[in-house]
């Protein structure tokens, strides 16, 4: 078990913003961190790293970590850390930045064999693409056999392709090594592909925590489907008012009375949802 | 010709570039790490000699060296060791001297890294020092390369503090610049046109290979 509960003053863009969290998070969980940029996400990966300071206290497994008069250096924590631009040690070969961490030469071979890095091994970063960097990057940060894998947005800079297939091997890779995993995601998708739970941060606090399916899906009972827009316009038609909603990357027209019209304001976020028909779906 | 003055000015320049070299290093370091308000005025401290005349600097050092200043009473009780009108008063001179060209290029060549590599050794479980040396060091080489070279040829090329403290000892502390202000005033155009000419040519081949090894670093980074 993790026990978290720290607070730190964070200066972002918007001015200061207490940051406070408390959690507890059960050994092996996959766990998915989201939330609006700003909202204290890396700060808390790296507040568990050690890599911040902070006030309150971090337990693992009973050890403490950090407490008022204690703080285990960043050397001493038992993390993996995968970094969103994947900082690889770009004077060493791939197979030096892992046996960098630990002379474990089979451990080494193993991870690079799973994902498929054997080849390159002898290669330096700087000759990979960016899905092979971050390969290198999750296998050293569990070189360290690690209580606690940390991943900071790692699959953000990567194709969709190549991220289906990195999803795949971190699920692997956290079920084979046992750790404990919090990621950053803003990706709903990989968010429900991957994690066990879901935590949303919201200017530095807990606003949501659950199952994937709890926080993410917005069908809720009879609903077939719902989504969240944001409202750009309102025109009238004739009799009729169409509002235009912003949905993820696509715009649509959506048919309101006059009532409804009244009451919606421009730039505000709002739900679609139906329960009248059965949704179509085809194949692109 | 007496070729001894271009022995000592190497022998002086290459002593400077190493000592400098070892306590540049963790200077460099903190500079480049910390966020503590002192940093400006140590900032401004290490690059005071670029500012300075070389007779203020000169000064100083005479004063603070000669056996009337405690520094220098305690060296020469102590170790037996003359600070002024010496050799070894000249590398402690030059290494005041040539300090910002030390500090400078590795200051910038630290602050150039990225920090997640950094923290990631840190993760990795590596203490500061093994992250300097097998992390940091190995990703700026053309900055070591500058810092080490630099320092070297601004050694040979100083004159007035090798001057005010060092006097004109043949064998000790006459150094390739100074022989070469003493033939001008005695008017030995020759030999002050040979020194002259290979001060140049050492001087630009020295540069001249730096920069060359430099692009080809970046070229090979892809930058």
């Amino acid at each position: 078990m993790i026990e978290i509960n720290v607070t730190k003053t964070l200066h972002g863009a918007e001015g200061v913003m207490p940051l406070h969290v408390k959690l507890n998070i059960q050994e092996g969980e996959f766990v998915a961190l989201s939330g609006q940029s700003g909202s204290g996400k890396t700060t808390l990966l790296r507040i568990l790293a050690g890599l911040e300071e902070a006030m309150g206290s971090i337990k693992v497994h009973k050890q403490v970590w950090l407490d008022a008069q204690y703080s285990l250096s960043v050397q001493k924590r038992e993390i993996g850390f995968v970094f969103q631009d994947y900082a690889l040690f770009e004077n060493m070969t791939v197979e030096e930045n892992l046996l960098f961490v630990t002379k474990d030469k089979p451990l080494a071979q193993h991870l690079l064999q799973i994902t498929e890095l054997d080849a390159l091994k002898k290669r330096t970063p700087n000759s990979l693409s960016g899905g092979q960097k971050q390969r290198v990057s999750i296998c050293r940060a569990l070189m360290k056999r690690p209580k606690i894998l940390l991943l900071d947005e790692p699959l953000s800079a990567l194709d969709p392709a190549m991220r289906t297939k990195l999803q795949n091997e971190l699920l692997s890779l956290h079920k084979e090594f046992g750790t404990t995993t919090i990621m950053v995601s803003h990706d709903p998708s990989e968010i429900y592909c991957l994690a066990s739970r879901v935590i949303i941060l919201q200017n530095g606090e807990v606003k949501n925590d659950g199952t994937p399916k709890e926080v993410l899906l917005k069908t809720q009972g009879s609903q077939k489907f719902s989504f969240e827009g944001e409202l750009l316009d309102i025109k009238k038609v004739d009799v009729i008012y169409v509002a235009i909603v912003a949905i993820g990357q696509q715009l649509v027209e959506i048919v309101v009375s006059s009532q409804e019209a009244k009451n919606l304001k421009i730039g505000e976020n709002v739900r679609l949802s139906t329960k009248a028909f059965a949704p179509a779906m085809t194949q692109i | 010709m007496n070729y001894e003055p271009f022995v000592i000015s190497f022998k002086l320049a290459a002593l400077t570039a190493f000592i400098l070299f070892c306590i540049a290093l963790p200077l460099a370091w903190y500079l480049s790490q910390t966020k503590s308000r002192s940093k400006p005025f140590l900032e401004a401290l290490t690059a005071l000699p670029i500012v300075l005349p070389p007779s203020v600097l000169g000064f100083y050092i005479l004063w603070a060296l000669s056996y009337n200043s405690p520094i220098g009473a305690f060296f020469e009780d102590t170790f037996g060791v003359k600070l002024v009108f010496s050799f070894t008063g000249l590398v402690v001179a030059s290494c005041f001297y040539s300090l910002p060209f030390m500090v400078q290029p590795l200051q910038n060549g630290f602050e150039s890294i990225n920090k997640n590599m950094l923290e990631a050794s840190y993760i990795a479980g590596k203490s500061k020092i093994q992250t300097i040396f097998a992390v940091a060091l190995p990703n700026m080489k053309p900055a070591v390369l500058t810092a080490i070279i630099v320092t070297f040829a601004h050694t040979v090329g100083e004159f007035g503090v090798v001057l005010m403290v060092g006097g004109s000892i043949p064998g000790e502390t006459k150094v390739a610049s100074v022989a070469i202000y003493e033939m001008v005033e005695s008017m030995d155009y020759t030999s002050a046109h040979i020194y002259s000419a290979i001060m140049v040519g050492l001087s630009f081949v020295v540069l001249l290979s730096v920069y060359i090894f430099n692009a080809r670093q970046n070229r090979r980074f892809g930058l």
